[in-house]
């Protein structure tokens, strides 16, 4: 507990610190001890601890991450490869940790690794992250240097090695099987499904556990306080403390460590320990809850409770953990259009309905905004979006390999439900109201 | 005689050696390339390709699919203004085009004199730093037309030299520790 009474800082204990991201400072604060436990458990009464911990993955999908580990397909030659990729628009939770924290999440994967019986792991880190790459770089060498990565891990009988490797610009990467493709040194095309999971078939077709780097940050708290103090925390399936970036018109953005399922939108958008309110004190008037790819939510939902199956029964999702908050002067055309532009940019091309209909929504969308709009715009919008995810219900049917193109539709959709008029009264008046 | 330089081509072999399979160092080593040249040189492609036993066409192909990869010579300083909706919605699209008014140049391109190159990009991951724009893949923001006047002054001036290396000098750490014997 911290000391006003609150939940603990999991994973943004030392983001304050100077020098946080040190070697020095790291273990200054406890770093490496829960490596240290880890080693002195057995591998499976680590996993069991993660298990009981309940962590939802924190990438976006929300699978059960002592699930996948156990998914893991049993073979002479497994790997651990690090989601850093993080791409998705207006999430920056990761950056975060990537800069300021990077031994606890170098501490995360050995945890892991030792876990599942991993002896080579890859860190995969979004190429534009030039800071974070320079810092887990020295993270690592600092790691070897001091035991904690190599042979004989820390005195134990233990060996991994990890590579640092750089992305280079494709949101389309942070798929984990477009990643691993990234990883072997191609185009990152999403790979065709099943097998559904890299644990089966993944890096160089070998058995592979994929995990977001906020994911494995926590592993070090978990193993040193126990996966049911993680899981006594928050609610249901929704355990832990989670990192939520906020972003938009709010007076304070930024990322924010708080207890799941006891924490709702509207104590994160308005509360003055997080975003303090509305920018300008102008009314609220939509909110994105999970990053681009997620379905809005109106002001009338900004007492959901941030609950990963609360906001997935309300027919979105928790996603990347990313809030966009729109007051009533934003344009949600001019939004859904930056969106869809955004996907249609990063489409990878394979799939038809993603990379053509991105490409129309996009134009009709920029018409629209722009004062050229025709009746029938509203309903073609409506026909491509449902040719690209069928029956535009949640969660989306797939018309494609991954689940870029069924994303596209979701801002969209949000507009045409909550404001169908905003839409006709660009093309009434041939310009757009809110300019 | 080879294009890369010996000591790119040391780093390049050390790289080459930290995976089970050469084919995974394709976008580090673009990334080496790009740092020596500031672009990625046909030259450079071809000797990836050797290093990495496949095609130049192979490095060709995959190279082009990644935004950071820049198949024709761009400035010493690419100046990445995000315009995705964080940023849309704190003024992205004035900032960028007071940028193309004070640089001369529309997004994509590049300014004679070959120091600055402008893009129109996606998201960043900096948003409570709205607008925001990325220099060689550093941080700048948030910024107002004032503050994108005194970030391009100082590049010119040179008072960033020690924040910003070149354009294409991604990592200025090295991996030193766990290499291959």
């Amino acid at each position: 507990m911290t000391p006003d009474g609150g939940p603990p800082r999991i994973l943004t204990s030392r983001v304050d610190l100077a020098g946080s991201y040190t070697l020095k400072a790291f273990l200054e604060t406890g770093g490496y001890e829960g490596l240290r436990k880890a080693l002195s458990m057995k591998p499976d009464e680590v996993a069991q601890e993660v298990d009981e911990a309940s962590l939802l993955g924190r990438g976006g999908a929300g699978f059960p991450a002592g699930r996948k580990w156990s998914m893991l397909r049993p073979a002479d030659t497994t790997y651990l490869v690090v989601n850093g990729d993080e791409s998705e628009p207006c999430t920056f939770k990761d950056h975060l940790l990537l800069e300021t924290d990077p031994h606890q999440l170098v501490e995360g994967v050995a945890i892991a690794a030792y876990a599942i019986g991993v002896e080579q792991a890859f860190i995969f880190i979004r190429g534009e992250m030039a800071l974070g790459l320079e810092r887990v770089t020295q993270a690592v060498n600092e790691a070897y240097e001091y035991g904690a990565l190599g042979r004989g891990i820390l005195g134990s009988g233990f060996n991994l090695d990890v590579v640092v490797h750089p992305g280079a610009g494709a949101y389309i990467c942070g798929e984990e099987t477009g990643l691993l493709e990234s990883l072997e040194g191609k185009r990152g095309f999403p790979r065709i499904k099943p097998p559904y999971f890299p644990a089966a078939i993944g890096l160089y077709g070998e058995p592979t556990v994929v995990n977001n780097v906020e994911t494995l940050s926590n592993m070090s708290w978990i193993v040193r306080n126990g996966g049911a103090a993680f899981a006594a925390l928050g609610k249901g399936r929704s355990t832990g403390t989670r990192l939520f970036a906020l972003s938009g018109r709010v007076k304070r953005p930024g990322v924010y460590e708080v207890e799941m399922a006891k924490t709702t939108f509207r104590d994160l958008i308005y509360g003055q320990e997080f975003g303090g309110g509305i920018s300008g004190g102008k009314e609220l008037k939509a909110f994105i809850p999970g990053g681009a790819s997620a379905p809005w939510f109106g002001a009338d939902q900004v007492d959901m409770p941030l609950d990963q199956d609360e906001v997935g029964a309300a027919g979105t999702m928790l996603g990347s953990g990313s809030v966009v908050v729109m007051d009533e002067t934003v344009c949600t055309v001019k939004v859904a259009w930056r969106i869809t532009r955004f996907f249609w940019r990063e489409s990878c091309g394979q799939c038809t309905p993603c990379r053509e209909g991105g490409g129309w929504l996009e134009k009709i969308l920029w018409r629209i905004e722009n004062g050229a709009g025709r009746e029938e715009d509203v309903d073609m919008l409506a026909d491509i979006c449902d040719n690209i995810s069928p029956g535009l219900h949640w969660p989306p049917e797939q018309t494609t390999i991954c689940p870029l193109g069924p994303s596209i539709p979701s801002p969209i959709a949000s507009v045409m439900r909550m404001f169908e008029d905003e839409i006709r009264l660009h093309v009434k008046e041939g310009a757009c109201p809110l300019a | 005689m080879p294009h890369l330089s010996s000591e790119s081509l040391t780093r390049a072999r050390e790289i080459v050696d930290l995976y089970p399979q050469r084919r995974s160092a394709l976008i580090p080593l673009c990334h080496l390339a790009q740092e020596q040249d500031g672009w990625l040189r046909p030259e450079a492609i071809e000797e990836i390709a050797g290093l990495l036993d496949v095609t130049p066409a192979e490095v060709l192909g995959t190279a082009s699919f990644y935004e950071m990869f820049k198949l024709e010579p761009a400035g010493r300083y690419v100046i990445s203004v995000c315009t995705n909706v964080a940023c849309m919605l704190a003024g992205a699209y004035d900032l960028l085009a007071h940028a193309e008014e004070r640089l001369g140049v529309r997004a994509g391109g590049t300014t004679p004199d070959g120091r600055f190159t402008i893009e129109d990009v996606e998201c960043v991951a900096h948003c409570d730093h709205a607008p925001c724009v990325q220099v060689n893949s550093r941080y700048f923001g948030p910024l107002d037309a004032g503050g994108f006047d005194r970030l391009v002054d100082s590049l010119e001036r040179g008072e960033l030299e020690g924040d910003v290396p070149p354009h294409g000098t991604l990592v200025r750490v090295r991996r030193t520790k766990g290499l291959m014997a």
